[in-house]
């Protein structure tokens, strides 16, 4: 059973898919029904991950699989290679719980094609967890791609009125940064075989670790795969495809956009693209961190100036990132591990926001905030819950956003990056500019539109979707280290490898430079 | 004596016949009848040099092209159907919905 | 031995949670609510009476309890921990039990309102905050509670939330601190960085800061730039220059916030911090200095904002800000122990003044409202002449006038006193911060005095509608009042100056927190005036002179003639025009930040976001689509071509295969 555990959580989920395709299309609940259990247990499947204790001592990758799967020849092969770390296994876990609240706010919101779209969000569970899990650089290429096409349609035929742009933006910005990747990856491989690597290793990410690729070659490849990560996160200049399909996304697939594929971008600077490419991630860091911090301060004010509230959630989603990205290009232990759990902390921050900004607008079909103030009074549990989550995306020390900020802040402090993490810090003022703002003229003042007196507060389902959610901003803000205490191990090794590189690059450089000082002396 | 450049000749001549048939007829079912000339060149040519090659290669070409012959037979023809069923003509001239 | 010190600050978190969930559904009764609440920082307040006591027998004066970890990774271990020194003993006893009155105030205060369960479960939270603040064993927990008054504070002064002022005063109050709270983080990232990497202390711990502190070099950059953004925090939340304009628009709350938040607590969290991180700030003189003459700035510029407003409760803030200056000012030469003091004799009077103030409001809004009148019920220019009609409230509020004016005897008269002293007689005191802290002195007796002849004396004029319908409040209101008033009184007899024969006992008792640091970089009154009585006493006299000059100038131009001030004021238009709209500073920030800021954000993102990078996105996606539709026309859709086009294409390979 726990042999293919992972296996077992990945491939659920499509299954459940088959059987919601079986489905007769009439059977909206129990369509509903079906794939919300399957997202439970999937949860449950994922479970036992989140009690495993080697995390805790072991930064080795645990519950791996192997497969060989698709060999041509003598000189390609592609494994199924899968297995977490500490690195992998809060986002696996974010993902798996994330699902069902998702799909638990679908209730009412999508109404037409119910089948496609259960079958959609199945489809793009597997492709996500497949996504976290893949050791095989191949692997996790098709797992990444796979995750772009139920989303390209869940924007397309269940978005707003401008979705058609929204969905090809998406689409046609994560493709071009994929591919280039994809370019990067299949370079990688030759690499590989060409300096001896055996080829029966496929693309396996821990063997292309060892890789000793040249300063040139790695910054150019380092830019491929840096490129298509931060279309992904987004950063600073590339994010314009993020508003879009925020806006037109419904509820469930905002939620799932904001809360898991945003993070498979940073998660993939983490995972492949500085790992693999130390030297080039040193050479490019600062530049990197200059986006990450125009994108915190620009996303906040920009964020400030929005008329419509999912919009602004998308913006300060460029803003939250930008302080991820901060943290992770920080490289020491604190930023490290303030960036992924920011990345938690956003997943489920955000999240919650869309789904408030989704059930107000399921009441009244409309998100600008001019139609909204002093609904606070109509709807005061909903008031609450909002204020709460706006405070955690604030970061309110006690809640989940300040532990994340506080430690990439920290860790940028520690850092080179010592100049940039004072800019950033004013993004904490930013935040609470635009966030209490919007919240104080949707929530409070006096109801002026009428047509906001007969709003009904939320019902059971919509508090029971919002209070796991709750639960983990005030866990993670109060005592964070069940988090720290699994992924520090992995994150502390990560750091080691990175430095260890770079550094001997550094010896190099010196050893290349010295004789011709000597040169010139004589 | 018949050499094996007779069959090859007459296997060209066929074959040019059907591309200027193609390329100049505007009924279908011509097109079609020419499409099916021109395969058959082809195995004529197959057959004609497995013989003379000593090789059962071709012969078993031969077999596959005719397969599909026969099955591109029935679904050209299907398609003609429904399409004279919808515009009561078969001129090719008139078929260019693909048309920018 | 302190094992239950944690259930200080939890005792009003339960409650906070019991009234939030449970009290508009099941509890209900407006009674019940406020007793919860009530009873839950009472108990809070006994148990830090029980450890003050226990404390004083005590010969360790610094107690710590860990709860558990809060963040540990790698060098950074931060833990929920809890200091007890002689400091926080005083700070929780003046927050709970302050706290304490100010919410048996409420019950009464807030009867009727709707949102009464809403009211006193924020309160509790604040309560909460608070007490995580002052008692806190490390930066960071201290920073639980100084973003957390800072978050109750925007929920109380946002508590109206018809009223679209009190919102924006919410929002700015909130936002306010935030800059202040980006200088605090600033100052622990560097000084956590700063000491781990070059002195391998990786600590925030409050006591571990005080062993290990000096590790930084007395007058260093490090240690000054630190002092300096950690001032940069103590000025947002204690409503100094240059962030203090948050504090007179907080007055939007109801009253009982103000007393309890703006008055006696939050808004001391700056000293206090300061106190807190005395090693640091006794390092830096630059530091100190600076402290020092943004407290004195700050006392005087608010003093004079406070002489034209008509709005009691501003009258209030604005004093409040002038107060808080005065204990920087102290903070700021040295005098730790005097600005303790003052804050806790400040925490006393000054709540009293807000509730009297907002006792004369609660009647006047009733009277006015019985008479469907809708004059503004905190307006002076309405009042008049209601000494007969409240008498309780008029002693007490009289009484802290006295108090705040520095009359001999009572209170504040000892702890302003010990102000100047040292600003005058520190080895880090400035001669001019003495005599602007005189001044500002005498203009506190001037505006206080006229609030409270504006208020209680002089033509009733009121309404005549409305006039008859004031009256005193009721008891659960007036108790409050009087033993506010009391201790505005009596407060300012633990710390009598020797040469008044007294032993000053706060002194002594705050020696283990604050007599480390002053001793090893010599903090002290100087040499040379240490045994001048004559200097002490001549200084004393002065003050006490600039204070019944103030008073007497406000008894002519508000009791004997009160026709004057409005002469003065035709006048002097400009100048009057200049301070009522409190020197357009308000207007100032908006035009030079806040406004670019918001245009700024348009720009970046109509101009930028929408213009630039999409126009170059969608300007791609433009420059494909025009040349597809010029290459479209290569498909006609017509079956002769596309063959035609096999066939030449067939001739051109076989060609190139044959002719190669």
């Amino acid at each position: 059973m726990s042999d293919n555990l992972l296996s077992l959580m990945t491939f659920f989920p499509l299954v459940g898919m088959i059987v919601v395709l079986f489905l007769p299309r009439e059977a909206d609940r129990l369509i509903k029904s079906v794939t919300l259990v399957v997202t439970i247990i999937t949860f449950f499947i994922s479970l036992p991950l989140a009690f495993d204790d080697v995390f805790k001592t072991s930064a080795a990758m645990q519950y791996t699989e192997f497969a060989r799967w698709i060999s041509i020849g003598d000189y390609f092969q592609m494994n199924y290679n899968v297995g977490v770390d500490g690195i992998s296994l809060w986002l696996v876990l974010l993902t798996t719980f994330i699902m069902p609240i998702a799909i638990l706010s679908t209730w009412q919101a999508i109404d037409k094609y119910t089948k496609a779209f259960m079958a959609l969000a199945l489809l793009l569970e597997t492709a996500m967890l497949g996504a976290f899990i893949s050791l095989d650089l191949f692997l996790f290429y098709i797992f990444w791609e796979l995750m772009l096409i139920p989303m390209y349609f869940m924007i397309g035929i269940w978005g707003g009125k401008n979705r058609i742009y929204a969905s090809v933006k998406f689409f046609l910005f994560t493709a071009v940064g994929s591919l280039l990747m994809l370019v990067a990856i299949i370079y990688v491989y030759y690499f590989s075989v060409k300096v001896g690597v055996p080829f029966e290793n496929g693309f396996s990410v821990a063997h292309f670790y060892n890789l000793d690729i040249p300063g040139n070659l790695q910054n150019w490849l380092f830019l491929a795969f840096a490129f298509s990560f931060a279309i992904k996160v987004p950063m600073f200049p590339v994010h314009t495809w993020l508003p879009d399909a925020h806006t037109e996304a419904p509820t469930a697939g905002s939620v799932i956009l904001a809360a898991i594929l945003l993070k498979m971008g940073t998660y993939g600077y983490v995972r492949f693209a500085i790992p693999l490419f130390p030297e080039a991630t040193q050479t490019y860091t600062p530049f990197l961190a200059t986006l990450c911090v125009i994108g915190i301060i620009y996303g906040a004010l920009v964020a400030m100036m929005q008329e419509d509230v999912k919009k602004l959630v998308a913006y300060s989603s460029v803003s939250h990132l930008g302080f991820v990205m901060l943290g992770v290009f920080a490289m020491n232990l604190q930023g490290l591990s303030g960036g992924m759990l920011q990345m938690i902390n956003h997943g489920i921050s955000t999240g919650a926001l869309f789904l408030i900004v989704g059930f107000i607008y399921e009441r009244r079909h409309t998100r600008l905030i001019v139609e909204f103030g002093g609904i606070a009074k109509k709807m005061p549990i909903f008031a609450t819950i909002f204020l709460i989550i706006t405070l955690s995306s604030i970061g309110l020390p006690g809640t989940n956003g300040f532990v994340g900020e506080f430690l990439i802040l920290v860790g940028a402090f520690e850092s080179e990056l010592r100049w940039f993490a004072v800019i950033a810090t004013t993004g904490v003022i930013f935040a609470a500019v635009y966030m209490l703002w919007m919240y104080q003229r949707v929530m409070v003042g006096k109801l002026k539109n009428p047509a906001n007196e007969t709003l009904k507060d939320l019902n059971a389902r919509e508090i029971v979707i919002m209070l796991p959610l709750l639960l983990f901003v005030f866990w993670i803000g109060i005592y964070p280290n069940t988090f720290f205490e699994k992924m520090n191990p992995s994150l502390e090794n990560l750091i080691d490898q990175v430095k260890a590189k770079q550094q001997v690059a550094m010896m190099v450089e010196e050893v290349e430079q010295a004789p011709i000082k000597i040169v010139v002396n004589d | 004596m018949i050499s094996v450049y007779h069959y090859m000749t007459i296997a060209a001549i066929l074959f040019a016949m059907g591309t200027y048939g193609v390329l100049t007829r505007k009924n279908a079912i011509v097109i079609f009848m020419c499409i099916e000339l021109m395969l058959n060149s082809v195995n004529l040519t197959f057959i004609a040099l497995s013989r003379h090659l000593n090789n059962m290669d071709g012969q078993i070409f031969v077999f596959f092209v005719m397969t599909v012959a026969a099955a591109e037979a029935a679904v050209g023809l299907a398609l003609m159907i429904s399409f004279f069923r919808n515009r009561e003509s078969i001129d090719v001239e008139e078929i260019d919905l693909l048309k920018w | 031995m302190y094992n239950y010190l944690w259930l200080i600050p939890i005792m009003p978190l339960i409650g906070c949670i019991v009234n939030g969930l449970l009290g508009k559904k099941f509890i209900k009764n407006e009674k019940a609510i406020g007793a919860i609440a009530t009873l839950a920082v009472f108990s809070s307040f006994l148990l830090s009476v029980k450890y003050f006591f226990q404390l004083l027998g005590d010969p360790v004066k610094t107690h710590q309890q860990v709860v558990f970890s809060w963040m540990s990774v790698g060098d950074l271990q931060i833990d929920w921990g809890f200091l007890f020194d002689p400091l926080t003993a005083i700070m929780l006893l003046v927050v709970t039990g302050v706290g304490s009155l100010i919410h048996l105030y409420s019950i009464g205060y807030m009867h009727g309102d709707p949102g009464y369960y809403r009211f006193f479960s924020y309160l509790n939270l604040f309560v909460f905050a608070m007490l995580m603040l002052v008692t806190g064993n490390n930066a960071m927990v201290m920073f639980v509670g100084w973003e957390g008054v800072g978050l109750c504070s925007y929920l109380l002064i946002g508590f109206y939330i018809d009223k679209k002022s009190a919102g924006d005063a919410a929002k700015k109050a909130f936002v306010v601190n935030r800059i202040g709270d980006f200088g605090f983080l600033l100052g622990v990232f560097l000084l956590f960085w700063t000491l781990g990497s070059e002195h391998g202390v990786w600590t925030l711990n409050f006591v571990d800061l005080a062993h290990h502190g000096h590790v930084l070099g007395f007058g260093g950059t490090v240690v000054t730039i630190v002092t300096l953004c950690f001032f940069l925090g103590a000025t947002g939340k204690s409503a100094q220059i240059p962030l203090y304009t948050w504090l007179p628009d907080a007055m939007e709350g109801p009253t009982p916030v103000s007393a309890l938040i703006h008055a006696a607590t939050m808004v001391t969290a700056g000293v206090y911090m300061i106190g807190r991180m005395n090693v640091l700030f006794a390092m830096s003189p630059t530091t100190m200095m600076t402290v020092a003459i943004v407290g004195a700035m700050t006392a005087i510029f608010a003093a004079s904002i406070g002489f034209a407003q008509n709005d009691i409760k501003r009258v209030l803030a604005y004093s409040t800000v002038s107060q808080l200056g005065y204990m920087f000012m102290a903070m700021g030469v040295g005098a730790f122990t005097a600005g303790i003091f003052h804050l806790m004799t400040h925490a006393f009077f000054k709540a009293c003044l807000f509730l009297g103030s907002g006792s004369v409001i609660h009647s006047m809004h009733h009277a006015l409202h019985h008479a469907h009148l809708d004059d503004d019920a905190q307006d002076m220019r309405n009042m008049g002449g209601l000494r007969k009609k409240m008498p309780i409230t008029f002693i007490t509020f009289a009484v802290s006038c006295l108090a705040i004016s520095g009359v001999p005897g009572l209170s504040a008269f000892f702890s302003k006193d010990e102000i100047l002293w040292w600003t005058f007689g520190s080895t880090r005191g400035m001669w001019y911060v003495w005599a602007i802290g005189a001044v500002a002195a005498g203009m506190t007796a001037f505006y206080m005095f006229r609030c409270l002849y504006m208020t209680f004396y002089g033509k009733e004029k009121t309404d005549a509608r409305a006039k008859d319908h004031i009256h005193e409040s009721p008891l659960v209101i007036t108790i409050p009042l009087m033993v506010l008033g009391l201790l505005a009184v009596v407060g300012g007899y633990i710390g009598v100056p020797a040469i008044l024969g007294g032993s000053n006992h706060i002194h002594h008792f705050l020696e283990p927190v604050f007599g480390h640091a002053s001793e090893i970089y010599h903090i002290g009154i100087k040499e040379a005036m240490h045994h001048n009585h004559a200097l002490e006493y001549g200084l004393m006299a002065l003050s006490i002179a600039i204070a019944f000059l103030g008073i007497a100038v406000a008894s002519v131009m508000y009791l004997m003639k009160p026709e004057l001030p409005a002469k003065f004021t035709k006048m002097f238009p400009k100048f009057h025009r200049l301070v009522f709209n409190k020197w357009y500073i308000d207007e100032l920030y908006d035009a030079i930040v806040v406004n670019p800021v918001k245009a700024f954000g348009t720009f970046c993102w109509r101009g930028f976001d929408v213009k630039v990078i999409d126009g170059v996105v969608n300007g791609v996606a433009k420059l494909v689509g025009l040349c597809s539709a010029g290459l479209r026309h290569t498909q006609t859709g017509l079956f002769h071509n596309y063959a035609l086009a096999m066939v030449l294409g067939m001739v051109v390979m076989v060609a190139v295969f044959v002719l190669r």
